[in-house]
Protein backbone atom coordinates (compact mmCIF):
# COMPACT_ATOMS: atom_id res chain seq x y z
CA UNK A 1 0.00 0.00 0.00
CA UNK A 2 1.13 3.68 -0.51
CA UNK A 3 1.82 5.51 2.09
CA UNK A 4 2.77 8.81 0.53
CA UNK A 5 1.71 9.92 -3.06
CA UNK A 6 3.12 13.04 -4.51
CA UNK A 7 1.41 14.00 -7.77
CA UNK A 8 2.68 16.63 -10.42
CA UNK A 9 4.41 18.34 -7.72
CA UNK A 10 6.55 21.96 -8.40
CA UNK A 11 8.35 23.59 -6.41
CA UNK A 12 9.67 26.87 -6.93
CA UNK A 13 12.61 29.37 -4.48
CA UNK A 14 11.53 32.51 -5.96
CA UNK A 15 12.32 32.30 -9.60
CA UNK A 16 14.36 28.81 -9.48
CA UNK A 17 12.16 25.36 -10.12
CA UNK A 18 13.73 23.33 -7.73
CA UNK A 19 11.42 20.37 -8.16
CA UNK A 20 9.92 19.73 -11.72
CA UNK A 21 6.68 17.85 -11.93
CA UNK A 22 7.57 14.94 -9.70
CA UNK A 23 5.36 11.80 -9.39
CA UNK A 24 6.07 9.40 -7.01
CA UNK A 25 4.78 6.69 -4.82
CA UNK A 26 6.45 5.51 -1.70
CA UNK A 27 5.09 2.24 -0.16
CA UNK A 28 3.91 1.86 3.52
CA UNK A 29 6.89 0.13 5.90
CA UNK A 30 9.87 -0.12 3.44
CA UNK A 31 12.83 1.98 3.09
CA UNK A 32 13.12 4.08 -0.13
CA UNK A 33 16.08 5.98 -0.93
CA UNK A 34 16.44 9.33 -3.13
CA UNK A 35 19.85 9.65 -4.81
CA UNK A 36 21.11 12.12 -7.05
CA UNK A 37 24.24 14.37 -7.30
CA UNK A 38 23.95 17.70 -4.94
CA UNK A 39 21.30 20.41 -6.02
CA UNK A 40 19.14 17.79 -7.82
CA UNK A 41 16.38 18.68 -5.28
CA UNK A 42 16.14 15.38 -3.39
CA UNK A 43 16.41 17.17 0.16
CA UNK A 44 13.97 19.30 -1.25
CA UNK A 45 11.38 16.57 -2.07
CA UNK A 46 12.11 14.48 0.95
CA UNK A 47 11.20 18.51 3.10
CA UNK A 48 8.25 18.57 1.31
CA UNK A 49 6.37 15.16 3.29
CA UNK A 50 6.54 17.28 6.28
CA UNK A 51 6.03 20.55 5.28
CA UNK A 52 9.24 22.00 5.99
CA UNK A 53 10.02 23.83 3.38
CA UNK A 54 7.17 26.36 4.33
CA UNK A 55 9.37 27.74 7.09
CA UNK A 56 11.36 29.25 3.75
CA UNK A 57 10.92 32.35 2.42
CA UNK A 58 9.78 32.75 -1.07
CA UNK A 59 8.61 29.19 -1.82
CA UNK A 60 5.80 28.35 -4.15
CA UNK A 61 4.78 24.84 -3.91
CA UNK A 62 1.97 23.56 -6.89
CA UNK A 63 0.96 19.95 -6.97
CA UNK A 64 0.13 17.10 -4.07
CA UNK A 65 1.35 15.64 -1.25
CA UNK A 66 -0.86 12.65 0.05
CA UNK A 67 -0.46 11.24 3.24
CA UNK A 68 -2.95 8.27 3.26
CA UNK A 69 -4.95 9.69 0.60
CA UNK A 70 -5.17 13.04 1.99
CA UNK A 71 -3.40 16.29 0.37
CA UNK A 72 -0.80 17.60 3.06
CA UNK A 73 -0.94 21.04 1.23
CA UNK A 74 -4.68 21.20 1.80
CA UNK A 75 -5.66 24.44 4.13
CA UNK A 76 -7.20 22.27 6.81
CA UNK A 77 -4.28 20.25 7.56
CA UNK A 78 -2.70 21.17 10.71
CA UNK A 79 0.89 21.08 10.31
CA UNK A 80 2.10 20.27 13.91
CA UNK A 81 0.32 17.42 13.72
CA UNK A 82 1.52 16.58 10.40
CA UNK A 83 4.91 16.89 11.64
CA UNK A 84 3.79 14.26 14.62
CA UNK A 85 3.20 11.75 12.22
CA UNK A 86 5.86 12.52 9.44
CA UNK A 87 9.44 12.78 11.62
CA UNK A 88 12.62 13.59 10.57
CA UNK A 89 15.86 12.71 11.17
CA UNK A 90 18.45 15.36 10.00
CA UNK A 91 22.00 15.56 9.06
CA UNK A 92 23.64 16.02 12.03
CA UNK A 93 22.29 15.23 15.26
CA UNK A 94 20.64 18.15 16.61
CA UNK A 95 19.69 16.97 20.20
CA UNK A 96 18.46 19.61 22.27
CA UNK A 97 21.19 20.94 25.19
CA UNK A 98 18.99 19.07 27.53
CA UNK A 99 19.44 15.78 29.22
CA UNK A 100 18.94 12.55 27.56
CA UNK A 101 15.98 11.75 29.19
CA UNK A 102 14.29 15.49 28.45
CA UNK A 103 14.98 15.02 24.97
CA UNK A 104 13.25 12.11 24.34
CA UNK A 105 10.28 13.17 26.34
CA UNK A 106 10.39 17.05 24.65
CA UNK A 107 7.92 15.85 21.69
CA UNK A 108 5.36 14.32 24.03
CA UNK A 109 4.98 17.46 26.36
CA UNK A 110 4.82 19.08 23.52
CA UNK A 111 1.56 17.17 22.34
CA UNK A 112 0.03 17.13 25.33
CA UNK A 113 1.64 14.46 27.27
CA UNK A 114 2.24 15.29 30.35
CA UNK A 115 1.64 12.29 32.83
CA UNK A 116 4.89 11.12 34.53
CA UNK A 117 4.45 7.59 34.40
CA UNK A 118 3.51 7.54 30.83
CA UNK A 119 6.40 9.64 29.74
CA UNK A 120 9.04 7.24 31.84
CA UNK A 121 7.61 4.47 30.09
CA UNK A 122 7.53 5.70 26.51
CA UNK A 123 11.37 6.79 26.81
CA UNK A 124 12.41 3.41 27.65
CA UNK A 125 10.25 2.09 24.80
CA UNK A 126 11.70 4.70 22.57
CA UNK A 127 15.41 4.06 23.98
CA UNK A 128 15.35 0.68 23.39
CA UNK A 129 13.63 0.55 20.19
CA UNK A 130 17.10 2.65 19.12
CA UNK A 131 19.46 0.39 21.15
CA UNK A 132 20.31 3.17 23.60
CA UNK A 133 18.43 1.62 26.62
CA UNK A 134 21.33 -0.57 28.12
CA UNK A 135 23.75 2.23 27.56
CA UNK A 136 22.28 4.94 29.02
CA UNK A 137 19.25 3.80 31.44
CA UNK A 138 21.66 5.10 34.46
CA UNK A 139 22.57 8.37 32.56
CA UNK A 140 19.76 9.34 31.76
CA UNK A 141 19.92 12.72 33.56
CA UNK A 142 23.50 13.66 31.00
CA UNK A 143 23.22 16.35 28.98
CA UNK A 144 22.50 14.52 25.48
CA UNK A 145 25.45 16.67 24.11
CA UNK A 146 27.78 14.85 25.78
CA UNK A 147 27.12 11.69 23.96
CA UNK A 148 29.49 10.43 21.09
CA UNK A 149 27.64 11.29 17.41
CA UNK A 150 26.33 7.93 16.88
CA UNK A 151 24.98 7.95 20.38
CA UNK A 152 23.05 11.37 19.43
CA UNK A 153 21.80 10.35 16.56
CA UNK A 154 20.38 7.10 18.14
CA UNK A 155 18.87 9.52 20.54
CA UNK A 156 17.41 12.15 17.69
CA UNK A 157 15.52 8.96 15.92
CA UNK A 158 14.45 8.29 19.63
CA UNK A 159 13.07 11.32 20.07
CA UNK A 160 11.25 10.87 16.63
CA UNK A 161 10.03 7.30 17.53
CA UNK A 162 8.88 8.60 20.70
CA UNK A 163 5.97 10.69 19.36
CA UNK A 164 4.68 7.21 17.47
CA UNK A 165 5.00 9.10 13.92
CA UNK A 166 4.00 6.81 10.87
CA UNK A 167 6.32 8.12 8.65
CA UNK A 168 10.31 8.68 9.25
CA UNK A 169 12.47 11.18 6.75
CA UNK A 170 15.97 10.84 6.99
CA UNK A 171 18.17 13.44 5.30
CA UNK A 172 21.77 11.91 5.28
CA UNK A 173 21.06 10.58 8.56
CA UNK A 174 25.19 9.09 8.72
CA UNK A 175 27.21 11.75 7.22
CA UNK A 176 28.60 12.86 10.08
CA UNK A 177 29.62 9.38 11.12
CA UNK A 178 32.14 7.00 10.61
CA UNK A 179 31.66 3.54 9.22
CA UNK A 180 31.29 1.82 12.21
CA UNK A 181 28.78 4.41 13.56
CA UNK A 182 27.05 4.32 10.18
CA UNK A 183 26.47 0.23 10.16
CA UNK A 184 24.47 0.50 13.75
CA UNK A 185 22.43 3.13 12.23
CA UNK A 186 20.99 1.20 9.35
CA UNK A 187 20.83 -1.63 11.45
CA UNK A 188 18.68 0.26 13.43
CA UNK A 189 16.82 1.43 10.28
CA UNK A 190 15.94 -2.25 9.21
CA UNK A 191 14.27 -2.49 12.77
CA UNK A 192 12.67 0.26 12.39
CA UNK A 193 10.94 -0.17 9.32
CA UNK A 194 8.84 -3.25 10.72
CA UNK A 195 7.01 -0.39 12.13
CA UNK A 196 7.49 2.80 10.31
CA UNK A 197 7.44 3.61 6.30
CA UNK A 198 11.06 4.99 6.13
CA UNK A 199 12.60 7.97 3.17
CA UNK A 200 16.28 8.78 3.47
CA UNK A 201 17.83 10.99 1.34
CA UNK A 202 21.66 9.66 1.15
CA UNK A 203 25.14 10.66 -1.01
CA UNK A 204 26.22 7.30 -0.15
CA UNK A 205 25.13 5.00 -3.00
CA UNK A 206 26.32 1.96 -1.24
CA UNK A 207 24.29 2.37 1.50
CA UNK A 208 21.43 2.63 -0.47
CA UNK A 209 22.08 -0.43 -2.12
CA UNK A 210 22.58 -2.09 1.32
CA UNK A 211 19.38 -0.52 3.16
CA UNK A 212 16.36 0.44 0.57
CA UNK A 213 14.04 -1.50 -0.59
CA UNK A 214 12.79 1.32 -3.83
CA UNK A 215 15.05 3.87 -4.97
CA UNK A 216 14.44 6.85 -6.64
CA UNK A 217 17.31 8.84 -8.78
CA UNK A 218 16.80 12.48 -9.13
CA UNK A 219 18.49 14.80 -11.44
CA UNK A 220 18.25 18.72 -11.86
CA UNK A 221 15.02 18.80 -10.11
CA UNK A 222 13.38 15.82 -11.94
CA UNK A 223 12.63 12.34 -10.89
CA UNK A 224 14.94 10.47 -13.30
CA UNK A 225 14.24 6.84 -12.54
CA UNK A 226 12.04 4.91 -9.58
CA UNK A 227 12.53 1.13 -9.54
CA UNK A 228 13.44 -1.56 -6.79
CA UNK A 229 16.63 -0.73 -5.35
CA UNK A 230 17.94 -4.18 -6.65
CA UNK A 231 17.08 -3.44 -10.21
CA UNK A 232 18.15 0.54 -9.85
CA UNK A 233 22.04 -1.10 -8.67
CA UNK A 234 22.35 -4.35 -11.39
CA UNK A 235 20.70 -2.97 -14.49
CA UNK A 236 18.50 -0.31 -14.48
CA UNK A 237 16.82 1.70 -16.66
CA UNK A 238 17.98 4.98 -17.87
CA UNK A 239 21.44 5.93 -19.05
CA UNK A 240 21.61 9.04 -16.86
CA UNK A 241 21.18 6.86 -13.65
CA UNK A 242 23.77 4.42 -14.85
CA UNK A 243 26.66 7.00 -15.45
CA UNK A 244 25.51 7.86 -12.10
CA UNK A 245 25.65 5.15 -9.93
CA UNK A 246 28.84 3.81 -12.03
CA UNK A 247 30.69 6.99 -11.02
CA UNK A 248 30.52 7.91 -14.93
CA UNK A 249 28.64 11.57 -14.33
CA UNK A 250 29.92 14.62 -15.06
CA UNK B 1 34.33 12.07 -17.55
CA UNK B 2 37.23 9.37 -17.70
CA UNK B 3 37.92 7.15 -14.91
CA UNK B 4 40.66 5.55 -13.90
CA UNK B 5 38.60 2.15 -12.84
CA UNK B 6 38.22 2.20 -17.26
CA UNK B 7 41.55 1.54 -17.16
CA UNK B 8 41.61 -0.81 -15.16
CA UNK B 9 38.93 -2.60 -16.96
CA UNK B 10 40.53 -2.11 -20.04
CA UNK B 11 43.70 -4.16 -18.98
CA UNK B 12 41.35 -7.46 -17.57
CA UNK B 13 39.30 -7.07 -20.84
CA UNK B 14 43.26 -7.05 -22.76
CA UNK B 15 43.98 -10.11 -20.28
CA UNK B 16 40.74 -12.12 -20.89
CA UNK B 17 41.29 -11.30 -24.88
CA UNK B 18 45.41 -12.77 -24.43
CA UNK B 19 43.78 -16.09 -22.93
CA UNK B 20 41.30 -16.56 -25.30
CA UNK B 21 44.00 -16.91 -27.87
CA UNK B 22 46.10 -18.73 -26.35
CA UNK B 23 42.86 -21.24 -25.66
CA UNK B 24 42.06 -21.17 -29.58
CA UNK B 25 45.48 -22.01 -30.66
CA UNK B 26 45.57 -24.76 -28.03
CA UNK B 27 42.19 -25.78 -29.79
CA UNK B 28 43.71 -25.69 -33.63
CA UNK B 29 46.87 -26.98 -32.31
CA UNK B 30 45.23 -30.00 -30.94
CA UNK B 31 43.64 -31.33 -33.42
CA UNK B 32 46.48 -30.38 -35.93
CA UNK B 33 48.63 -32.75 -33.90
CA UNK B 34 46.19 -35.47 -34.86
CA UNK B 35 45.07 -34.48 -38.29
CA UNK B 36 48.85 -33.84 -39.18
CA UNK B 37 49.95 -36.89 -36.96
CA UNK B 38 52.53 -34.24 -35.01
CA UNK B 39 53.88 -35.55 -32.25
CA UNK B 40 56.35 -32.75 -32.31
CA UNK B 41 54.05 -29.50 -31.49
CA UNK B 42 52.11 -31.77 -28.62
CA UNK B 43 54.67 -30.44 -26.00
CA UNK B 44 53.87 -26.25 -27.27
CA UNK B 45 50.39 -26.93 -26.27
CA UNK B 46 51.17 -28.08 -22.58
CA UNK B 47 53.20 -25.06 -21.97
CA UNK B 48 49.98 -23.31 -23.14
CA UNK B 49 48.35 -24.58 -20.91
CA UNK B 50 50.44 -23.41 -18.32
CA UNK B 51 50.09 -20.12 -18.87
CA UNK B 52 46.67 -19.92 -19.57
CA UNK B 53 46.16 -21.60 -15.55
CA UNK B 54 48.24 -18.79 -14.72
CA UNK B 55 46.24 -16.40 -16.51
CA UNK B 56 43.11 -17.82 -14.65
CA UNK B 57 44.61 -17.44 -11.42
CA UNK B 58 45.55 -13.29 -12.36
CA UNK B 59 42.28 -12.64 -14.15
CA UNK B 60 39.94 -13.88 -11.25
CA UNK B 61 42.43 -11.93 -8.85
CA UNK B 62 42.14 -8.69 -10.55
CA UNK B 63 38.26 -8.80 -10.78
CA UNK B 64 38.09 -9.33 -7.38
CA UNK B 65 40.34 -6.70 -5.98
CA UNK B 66 38.41 -4.26 -8.21
CA UNK B 67 34.73 -5.51 -6.71
CA UNK B 68 36.30 -4.98 -3.47
CA UNK B 69 37.97 -1.69 -4.12
CA UNK B 70 35.55 -0.18 -6.06
CA UNK B 71 32.39 -1.51 -5.67
CA UNK B 72 31.22 -1.39 -8.74
CA UNK B 73 27.74 -1.18 -9.62
CA UNK B 74 25.01 -1.80 -12.71
CA UNK B 75 27.19 -2.29 -15.86
CA UNK B 76 30.46 -2.31 -14.01
CA UNK B 77 29.48 -5.06 -11.64
CA UNK B 78 28.04 -6.97 -14.47
CA UNK B 79 30.99 -6.59 -16.85
CA UNK B 80 33.18 -7.76 -13.92
CA UNK B 81 30.52 -10.62 -12.75
CA UNK B 82 31.15 -12.13 -16.28
CA UNK B 83 34.59 -11.69 -16.90
CA UNK B 84 35.09 -13.62 -13.67
CA UNK B 85 32.51 -16.65 -15.30
CA UNK B 86 34.40 -16.31 -19.27
CA UNK B 87 37.81 -16.78 -16.89
CA UNK B 88 36.57 -20.05 -16.04
CA UNK B 89 35.02 -21.28 -19.12
CA UNK B 90 38.47 -20.90 -20.98
CA UNK B 91 40.39 -22.37 -18.45
CA UNK B 92 38.14 -25.50 -19.06
CA UNK B 93 38.17 -24.94 -23.03
CA UNK B 94 42.25 -25.37 -22.48
CA UNK B 95 41.73 -28.81 -20.23
CA UNK B 96 39.85 -30.32 -22.88
CA UNK B 97 42.35 -29.35 -25.74
CA UNK B 98 44.82 -30.76 -23.11
CA UNK B 99 42.72 -34.11 -23.20
CA UNK B 100 42.21 -34.06 -26.73
CA UNK B 101 46.03 -33.87 -26.94
CA UNK B 102 46.08 -37.11 -24.51
CA UNK B 103 43.67 -39.02 -27.32
CA UNK B 104 46.05 -37.90 -29.88
CA UNK B 105 48.82 -38.92 -28.23
CA UNK B 106 47.35 -42.76 -28.33
CA UNK B 107 46.13 -42.33 -31.81
CA UNK B 108 49.33 -41.39 -32.76
CA UNK B 109 51.06 -44.81 -32.15
CA UNK B 110 48.83 -46.66 -34.39
CA UNK B 111 47.98 -46.43 -38.22
CA UNK B 112 45.46 -43.97 -39.02
CA UNK B 113 41.76 -45.24 -38.91
CA UNK B 114 40.52 -43.67 -41.44
CA UNK B 115 40.34 -39.76 -43.09
CA UNK B 116 39.77 -37.30 -40.51
CA UNK B 117 37.18 -34.90 -42.36
CA UNK B 118 34.15 -34.05 -39.67
CA UNK B 119 36.63 -33.63 -36.47
CA UNK B 120 38.71 -30.41 -38.38
CA UNK B 121 35.13 -28.91 -39.30
CA UNK B 122 34.26 -29.61 -35.63
CA UNK B 123 37.56 -28.25 -34.09
CA UNK B 124 37.25 -24.84 -36.66
CA UNK B 125 33.67 -24.43 -35.82
CA UNK B 126 34.77 -24.45 -32.18
CA UNK B 127 37.53 -22.57 -32.24
CA UNK B 128 35.38 -19.24 -34.54
CA UNK B 129 32.64 -20.15 -31.27
CA UNK B 130 35.04 -19.13 -28.93
CA UNK B 131 36.90 -16.49 -31.11
CA UNK B 132 33.23 -14.62 -31.45
CA UNK B 133 32.36 -15.14 -27.96
CA UNK B 134 34.83 -13.31 -26.70
CA UNK B 135 35.08 -10.42 -29.34
CA UNK B 136 31.54 -9.94 -28.59
CA UNK B 137 32.12 -9.91 -24.65
CA UNK B 138 34.86 -6.97 -25.83
CA UNK B 139 32.35 -5.28 -27.83
CA UNK B 140 29.18 -5.92 -26.08
CA UNK B 141 27.44 -7.55 -28.61
CA UNK B 142 24.59 -9.02 -27.79
CA UNK B 143 23.73 -10.07 -31.52
CA UNK B 144 27.13 -11.83 -32.04
CA UNK B 145 26.88 -13.77 -28.71
CA UNK B 146 23.26 -14.99 -30.08
CA UNK B 147 25.24 -16.56 -33.02
CA UNK B 148 28.07 -18.14 -31.15
CA UNK B 149 24.72 -20.22 -29.33
CA UNK B 150 23.07 -21.11 -32.53
CA UNK B 151 26.23 -22.69 -33.69
CA UNK B 152 26.22 -25.06 -31.39
CA UNK B 153 23.10 -26.89 -32.60
CA UNK B 154 25.97 -27.99 -35.95
CA UNK B 155 28.80 -29.26 -33.30
CA UNK B 156 26.22 -31.26 -31.39
CA UNK B 157 25.09 -32.34 -35.08
CA UNK B 158 28.81 -32.67 -36.67
CA UNK B 159 29.49 -34.98 -32.94
CA UNK B 160 26.47 -37.19 -33.69
CA UNK B 161 27.28 -38.11 -37.23
CA UNK B 162 31.04 -38.77 -36.28
CA UNK B 163 30.01 -41.12 -33.45
CA UNK B 164 27.37 -43.09 -35.69
CA UNK B 165 29.99 -43.47 -38.37
CA UNK B 166 32.73 -44.38 -35.96
CA UNK B 167 30.34 -47.04 -34.55
CA UNK B 168 30.52 -48.72 -37.95
CA UNK B 169 33.94 -49.01 -37.74
CA UNK B 170 33.92 -50.92 -34.37
CA UNK B 171 31.34 -53.18 -35.43
CA UNK B 172 33.26 -54.45 -38.49
CA UNK B 173 36.20 -54.77 -36.52
CA UNK B 174 37.27 -54.92 -33.08
CA UNK B 175 40.78 -53.93 -33.57
CA UNK B 176 39.14 -50.30 -34.38
CA UNK B 177 37.87 -49.81 -30.78
CA UNK B 178 40.64 -48.40 -29.05
CA UNK B 179 41.31 -45.80 -31.97
CA UNK B 180 37.51 -45.15 -32.43
CA UNK B 181 36.84 -44.57 -28.79
CA UNK B 182 39.97 -42.07 -29.04
CA UNK B 183 38.15 -40.43 -31.77
CA UNK B 184 34.96 -40.34 -30.21
CA UNK B 185 36.24 -38.65 -27.25
CA UNK B 186 38.29 -36.18 -28.96
CA UNK B 187 34.84 -35.05 -30.63
CA UNK B 188 33.40 -35.20 -27.54
CA UNK B 189 35.88 -32.55 -26.42
CA UNK B 190 35.26 -30.50 -29.30
CA UNK B 191 31.65 -30.18 -28.59
CA UNK B 192 32.42 -29.64 -24.84
CA UNK B 193 34.30 -26.34 -26.25
CA UNK B 194 31.49 -25.64 -28.16
CA UNK B 195 29.47 -25.44 -24.83
CA UNK B 196 31.75 -23.57 -22.74
CA UNK B 197 31.84 -20.76 -26.23
CA UNK B 198 27.84 -20.86 -26.19
CA UNK B 199 28.45 -20.08 -21.93
CA UNK B 200 29.76 -17.05 -22.50
CA UNK B 201 27.75 -15.75 -25.46
CA UNK B 202 25.23 -16.15 -22.61
CA UNK B 203 27.16 -14.60 -20.20
CA UNK B 204 27.49 -11.89 -22.84
CA UNK B 205 23.91 -11.01 -23.92
CA UNK B 206 23.62 -11.11 -19.80
CA UNK B 207 26.24 -8.54 -19.62
CA UNK B 208 24.57 -6.40 -22.20
CA UNK B 209 20.94 -6.35 -21.55
CA UNK B 210 20.90 -7.65 -18.22
CA UNK B 211 18.61 -10.65 -18.94
CA UNK B 212 19.58 -14.31 -18.19
CA UNK B 213 18.59 -16.81 -20.83
CA UNK B 214 20.31 -19.85 -19.39
CA UNK B 215 18.77 -23.04 -19.71
CA UNK B 216 15.64 -21.38 -21.73
CA UNK B 217 14.22 -20.25 -17.80
CA UNK B 218 12.95 -17.05 -18.91
CA UNK B 219 11.23 -18.26 -21.91
CA UNK B 220 9.33 -20.65 -19.97
CA UNK B 221 8.11 -18.18 -17.26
Amino acid sequence: MNKIEVKNLSLFYGDFQALKDINIAFKEKVITALIGPSGCGKSTLLRCFNRMNDLIEGVRIYGEVNLDGKDIYSKDVDVVELRKRVGMVFQRPNPFPLSVFDNVAYGLKVHGKTKREKIEEIVERSLKATGLWDALKDKLALPATELPLEQQQRLCIARVVAIEPEVILMDEPCSALDPIATAKIEELMFELKKKYTIVIVTHNMQQAARISDYSGFMLLGELVEFNTTNKLFTNPDNQNTQDYITGRFG
Amino acid sequence: MERHFDEELKELKDRLLYMSGLTEAMITDSVKALVERREDIIEEIYKKEEEVNLLQIEIDDRAIKMIALHQPAAVDLRFLITAIKINSELERMGDMAINICQATRELLKQPLLKPLIDIPRMAEIARKMVKDSLDAFVKQDAVLAKSVCERDDEVDDLKDQVFRELLTYMMSDPNAIQRAMDLILISRHLERIADHSTNIGEEVIFLVQGKDIRHHIAEQK
